[in-house]
């Protein structure tokens, strides 16, 4: 177990204990914030997070966007390739290899089958690796694209181009368009949150910029280490009277400023202090595990000790879309095995498998699936090749842009089918291929947006998300 | 090739050089480009025969033209760069190379294109295909010369050329007004003017405690200190406010403000961005010249020149060369297995569209891919603009500050000496050139030995011009090139050894002993530079904006419509340079001007300041636009005259109230009946709270600082700072713009407070309002002992009762003093703050632990949470 786990989970009793938690401090809170001197500065100019109607009726209210960071392995997770057996060791005829342009090995690399089992599940067949026991048990909640299509074979360019539709720096991340759209529903938490366990996304905080949308609709970042959102909490000794007291003296000067210079900024500002307030009791509320069931509690894998944070970040995540967060992206990483894949997927595997398979029960248990997108996805995918950079390790697999797996649950898309085929060794796509914007188009018609025209104006033209591509995918829908 | 002798007349001096490659791989390029689809093979489709008998072109051709392919090639429109109803332009062909070879019809891409013969793409795109007999009419004209009779060139119909922005600056008169006793300078004049038609008043001058804290924060980033206050307020002369004026720009700090701003446009960050986010270690050596260039207030026409083109002057020295880290500032991907020449293109357009941005406030970058949507700029102009960077190689140089030079080269003999040993003992001069010799190996035979292959690609990836160095022979490499590879050898020798042989050579400890040897080096200052590539590479249209895309070739030139006379060859970036700040570009004074105006204003006199092209804003004074842009150029492009004369002027110099009775009307002040509020920048705010509480550390330039940071902010992002090693001492309360600046995992403060991302040029930052930025100002440590110092002071530099100190503390805070509302608001929450602390004696000693003579910790604590509060006021984190 990491250290860091233990000094997390340590943390955030800590910090519950300062708050001293629970439901007084969020009563109090209210209390206070309403009896606030706000008169005349209730109603600032604009607030970006406003709730706004979409284009059209949609299907999905909230998302969760799970970025299985580093690309996974599709060929030993979701996509058998039986024929692969028969090409074991050998490289590919020149014929299939001369257009391919892959990070680090060369056209003539050997392939290597997977040395998983698959079986199918459920009423639908839909196939799965044995190392993923318990997301198999969902296969009749869950769509699988099988032939998704990148145009980077980079991490960070594809992880860019995942989260905010081109290869580079500087545009607003998925999260940050959708909220921008559709503001968000919670009074006293962000709208776009983000949670991490293992190591750091790829592009790292650029996958939940804003880009140049307003910051308000920057994804907020929950942290595995000391404060769950940056400087949520008050110093120490800075109890929750005092600190009332230290907002009510800034929210005086505030409001005779406000008169003074009639300067509605002011009043946003006002409302961004009080929001922050109630921020500070709502996140030990949300931290607060004690009144899930045992049995809930159980399906994440939280009963044991919790190998990561990814566990009991699938859980926050149910919680945060009850809470009327809109948009949440949970990544983890690092699936980038260059060599080693067996011992570094299995790891991860083990790591993901149980508490994503229980978050998509959850939701459906509770109802929320329907109105929730999940998304299972990553920046690509890897090759058949082996990828052996010395004779003394165990192989890898590269990186593999051209088709791969991602799988999408709940939000009006389709359930228990399978959609796009590759080839027998699956280094091209078949049928049905999915480029990454068509996904991204996908994603905003299900939350009720035509994704050309979710436009916003910069630098003298309108940007989008899926850039200048991109048509929904009518199959991904139920 | 087939045009020759086509007639240079109509032509003019727009003919590119041709490149004699045969035209099918031009059109299997554009092809594959422009469809992904597998090359075809044209002789597997059957094109229709040519028609028998003689063709007439403006009979049987010119019609065809007309009706199927001038809408798209035609004079409204040239997609890719091709035109149809020209005779010159047409037997030019597009930017993937000509379309009529004329005598050759069955191998010219305008019939493969009309025929279907390539796969995916057929022309026209709409409608009916060409019958066959129209086909064989094409083929037949072009098989008997491709006659095209000469006709009088149609109208240049680039959409926008007249646009206001690229008609040349003209100066008017400030006009006459009926207010004069309002006026303060000419500036006044065109603003007063504007108002008197609208039937406008201006807004009275701002109080005088407001204008020395508005003045000190725009000319200097920080706030006034008290004694400054008092100064002002009791000078009762009437030079004094331009005193305090000619006092502020002298001050060293005016060079960091105006830095601030450019950096912003330079893009200038610490770090590489992308996966790695390396650091680097030179980055600062660029913004350390933009200071000592604020500061000596060097003229904005040699600052373009010396950062555009600094190595190519004939007397430049390190600073010229320093000067040019203006191109370092673009981010680098260094992620294994990427390709460098895709990178190395994307840096070169990072570039183009930055000099695009600062200079002529052009999203040029839009013409990357086709010509310009909106603007006249065509893709040939984007890649004769892109020619002038593609040339550039980066390179490390020597740039040592005063003083560094001589205790450097004092140590230097004996780190050598060290250095040497080092290796020797661990046989890297014998290992060292067989392992070369095999990295060369495999280098020219990929796909043999995979250890080999990484540690190549390796090379190229993470050793800056690696394989320009491995290739060179060691006695003719540059000492630092030696170094660089030296210690990637180091590094990455153990990837073609076993685990057990590497281990064995203690290799791993000589990394550490070579840092630590280096680090033992007295500083010795270096900057990033560029220079001519030896080999620079030849430039092309690149189809569709991709590197892989090749068109044709095209030479370094200016746009063609603002400099239709700077068309001859040869140009270089020197020319460009000299150009740009020329008074035939109708652009630079312009954009420069509004900037200013921008950042005393709050607003551009063109509010979207980094667009002047047709959809930007019009200017809403273009009299005074201009006039300021000429004044700028007549008065040697000094930045300090042109700052001087705006915030001399009534317009600056009003309240920022707002107006109800304009609420409607000019919701965004665009007639500047009033000042604006703005809320201070990222920056600011941390130097503001430093300042008055007393802990800033006010030395100008040097090297970046690290202040403490959360545990866990950085992790997410980055590795490559460095690790973050939190700097000593005073440097932890340096300026906010001396902060580290990891592109992947900025300091916190900065990315809450819309500092700009640095990945591209920003030419105004965002002004947001957000709950986190709150949390980061209530609860951020740094911000905690602010208001512990600013108590401090309260209770050790005030005298009186609670409410005298209270009083100087507000001053000190916003330079004013309190109304009698606020003064009894303040005391009652001192009193309120106290009463709870009283009650939780614990959290006294949490907040002031520190024992002074005569105060109480209970008043103490009380002075600190008072003092938050203060710094979270809104009036304390904006200039009004």
């Amino acid at each position: 177990m990491n250290p860091l786990d233990y000094a997390r989970i340590l943390d955030r009793r800590r910090f519950l204990d300062n708050c001293s938690g629970g439901l007084g401090v969020a009563a109090l809170a209210h209390l206070l914030a309403s009896e606030g001197r706000t008169a005349g500065a209730s109603a600032p100019g604009a607030n970006p997070m406003a709730v706004k109607r979409p284009h059209f009726e949609p299907r999905a209210k909230n998302a969760i966007l799970i970025y299985q960071s580093g690309a996974p392995s599709q060929l030993d997770l979701f996509d058998p390739k039986p024929g692969l057996v028969k090409w074991a060791g050998q490289p590919l005829p020149e014929s299939l290899t001369k257009d391919l342009k892959l990070a680090f090995i060369k056209p003539n690399a050997k392939i290597m089958p997977s040395v998983r089992e698959f079986r199918k599940h459920g009423q639908s067949g839909m196939e799965f690796s044995d190392w993923l026991p318990h997301l198999a048990g969902r296969a009749d909640d869950i769509c699988m694209i099988r032939a998704m299509r990148t145009d980077a074979f980079n991490h960070d360019p594809g992880a860019l181009l995942l989260a905010s539709g081109v290869t580079q720096f500087g545009r607003p991340s998925m999260g940050a368009w959708v909220t921008y759209g559709l503001g968000s529903e919670s009074q006293d938490l962000p709208g776009f949150v983000v949670l991490g366990s293992g190591k750091g996304p790829n592009a790292g905080s650029n996958i939940w910029s804003n880009g140049f949308l307003p910051s308000a609709y920057q994804g907020t970042r929950f942290r595995t280490v000391g404060d769950p959102i940056l400087y949520v909490s008050n110093k120490k000794g800075i109890t929750l009277e005092l600190q009332r007291a230290r907002l009510d003296t800034v929210k005086g000067l505030n409001e005779h400023r406000y008169e003074k210079t009639g300067d509605p900024e002011i009043a946003a500002r006002i409302a961004s202090y009080e929001l922050a307030f109630r921020m500070q009791a709502a996140v030990p509320q949300l931290l607060d595990f004690s009144a899930e069931p045992q049995h809930v509690i159980k399906a994440y894998g939280l009963d044991s000790e919790p190998e990561s944070g990814y566990a009991a970040n699938c859980l926050l995540a149910r919680r945060m879309v009850e809470r009327g967060v809109r948009f949440v992206m949970l990544t983890h990483g690092d699936w980038d095995d260059h060599k080693e894949l067996d011992k570094g997927h299995a790891r991860n595997c083990g790591i993901v498998d149980r508490p994503t398979a229980a978050l998509v029960a959850d939701l459906k248990q509770r109802g929320l699936l329907e109105s929730t997108l999940v998304i299972w996805a990553s920046e690509f995918g890897r090759t058949p090749m082996a990828q052996m950079d010395r004779q003394d390790e165990d192989p890898g697999r590269d990186h593999h842009p051209d088709c791969f797996s991602m799988w999408l649950a709940g939000g009006g898309t389709a359930s228990g089918r399978v959609v796009g085929k590759t080839d027998e060794i699956g280094l091209k796509p078949v049928e049905g291929s999915v480029h990454v914007h068509d996904l991204q188009a996908t994603l905003l018609h299900c939350l009720g947006f035509d994704h050309e025209k979710l436009t916003y104006h910069h630098q003298g033209r309108d940007f989008r998300l899926t850039d200048v591509g991109g048509r929904v995918v009518e199959e991904l829908l139920a | 090739m087939s045009t020759e002798g086509s007639g240079g007349s109509l032509a003019g001096g727009r003919r590119e050089p041709r490149r004699s490659t045969p035209l099918l791989r031009f059109a299997v390029a554009g092809a594959t480009v422009l469809t992904g689809a597998p090359c075809f093979s044209a002789d597997s489709v059957s094109l229709p025969e040519p028609v028998a008998g003689p063709v007439r072109f403006l009979e049987d051709i010119e019609p065809l033209f007309a009706a199927r392919c001038q809408a798209c090639h035609g004079a409204q429109q040239q997609m890719n760069g091709l035109r149809l109803d020209q005779r010159a332009e047409a037997l030019r062909g597009g930017y993937a190379g000509p379309v009529i070879l004329p005598g050759d019809s069955a191998r010219s891409k305008l019939i493969l294109m009309v025929a279907g013969a390539v796969a995916g793409k057929v022309m026209p795109p709409t409608g009916e295909p060409l019958k066959d007999s129209e086909v064989g009419l094409l083929r037949a004209w072009i098989d008997q010369g491709a006659d095209w009779p000469e006709a009088p060139p149609a109208e240049s119909a680039r959409p926008g050329a007249d646009h206001w922005a690229f008609r040349p600056v003209q100066r008017s008169q400030p006009p006459a007004v009926t207010g004069e006793a309002w006026i303060r300078n000419s500036i006044d004049r065109f603003v007063l003017a504007r108002l008197e038609d609208e039937g406008i008043e201006p807004s009275p001058p701002a109080p005088r405690s407001t204008l020395v804290r508005r003045l000190s924060f725009d000319l200097t980033g920080l706030p006034p200190t008290l004694a400054e206050v008092d100064a002002f307020l009791a000078d009762a002369r009437p030079e004094a406010y331009e005193t305090l004026v000619d006092r502020l720009l002298e001050s060293p700090h005016y060079a960091e403000q105006w830095a601030r701003h450019w950096l912003d446009l330079a893009r200038f960050a610490d770090s590489d961005g992308f996966r790695g986010d390396n650091f680097r270690p030179h980055a600062w050596r660029y913004r350390h010249w933009v200071i000592q260039a604020f500061d000596r207030d060097m003229p904005f026409d040699r600052f373009t020149l010396e950062q555009i083109a600094g190595d190519l002057l004939p007397d430049a020295g390190v600073e010229q060369r320093a000067a040019t880290g203006f191109h370092r500032n673009t981010p680098t991907n260094t992620e294994g297995g990427s390709d460098p020449e895709e990178w190395r293109f994307e840096q070169v357009i990072n570039r183009t569209n930055t000099v695009g941005t600062v200079w002529l406030g052009l999203t040029v970058g839009c013409a990357q891919c086709h010509d310009h949507k909106y603007d006249p700029l065509t893709q040939r102009d984007y890649y004769r603009l892109f020619a002038f960077f593609n040339e550039l190689e980066e390179e490390d140089v020597d740039a040592p500050l005063p003083g560094e030079r001589g205790p450097y080269l004092q140590a230097l003999g004996g780190y050598q000496r060290a250095r040497r040993d080092l290796l020797e003992e661990h046989g890297v001069f014998d290992r060292k050139p067989p392992w070369e010799a095999k990295v060369l190996w495999a280098a020219d035979h990929p796909g043999e030995s995979a250890e080999w292959d990484v540690t190549f690609d390796e090379l190229r990836t993470y050793v800056n011009l690696g394989e320009r160095i491995l290739r060179t022979p060691p006695e003719r490499r540059t000492v630092r090139h030696e170094k660089a590879l030296t210690d990637f050898f180091i590094r990455e020798y153990g990837r073609v050894l076993s685990k057990e042989e590497y281990a064995e050579l203690g290799y791993a400890d000589l990394v550490k002993q070579l840092r630590a040897l280096d680090e033992s080096l007295p500083p010795f200052g270096e900057a990033q530079a560029v220079r001519i590539a030896d080999n620079p590479p030849q430039t092309h249209i690149y189809l569709g904006g991709s590197y892989k895309a090749p068109g044709v070739r095209v030479e370094p030139g200016m746009p063609a419509w603002l400099a239709p006379a700077a068309e001859q060859g040869g140009l270089t970036r020197e020319d460009l340079a000299r150009w740009l700040v020329s008074p035939e570009n109708p652009l630079t004074a312009r954009v420069t001007v509004n900037r200013v105006w921008q950042q005393l204003l709050g607003s551009g006199l063109v509010p979207s300041s980094e667009n002047f092209g047709t959809q930007g804003d019009r200017p809403s004074h273009p009299a005074l636009l201009d006039w300021l842009a000429s004044e700028f150029m007549d008065r040697g492009w000094s930045f300090k005259r042109l700052i001087k004369s705006i915030v001399m002027s009534a317009a600056y110099r009003q309240a920022s109230d707002l107006r109800p009775d304009l609420r409607e009307r000019d919701p965004a002040n665009a007639l500047l009946a009033r000042q604006v509020r703005l809320r201070l920048p990222a920056e600011s705010i941390r130097d503001a709270s430093l300042a008055v509480s007393g802990l800033l550390d006010t030395r100008v330039g040097g090297r970046s600082v690290r202040p403490p940071q959360p545990e866990g902010a950085r992790r997410m992002g980055s590795d490559g700072d460095g690790g973050w090693q939190v700097s000593d001492g005073p440097d932890r309360y340096r300026r906010g713009m001396y902060i580290q600046y990891q592109r992947m995992a900025p300091y916190p403060l900065l990315s809450a407070f819309d500092m700009p991302d640095t990945y591209e040029s920003a030419c105004r930052r965002g002004r947001t309002n957000t709950p986190l930025q709150a949390l980061n100002l209530l609860n951020d440590p740094v911000f905690i002992e602010a208001a512990q110092a600013l108590a401090v002071r309260a209770v050790t530099e005030f005298d009186g009762s609670p409410g005298d100190r209270l009083r100087e503390l507000f001053r000190l805070c916003v330079a004013r003093e309190p109304e009698p509302a606020e003064a009894d608001w303040l005391l009652s929450s001192w009193e309120r703050h106290r009463r709870i602390l009283e009650r939780t004696p614990e959290a006294v000693g949490e907040l002031f632990a520190i024992e002074l003579p005569g105060v109480s910790p209970l008043d103490g604590a009380a002075w600190v949470t008072l003092g938050s509060a203060l710094l979270n006021a809104d009036e304390f984190l904006t200039r009004e």
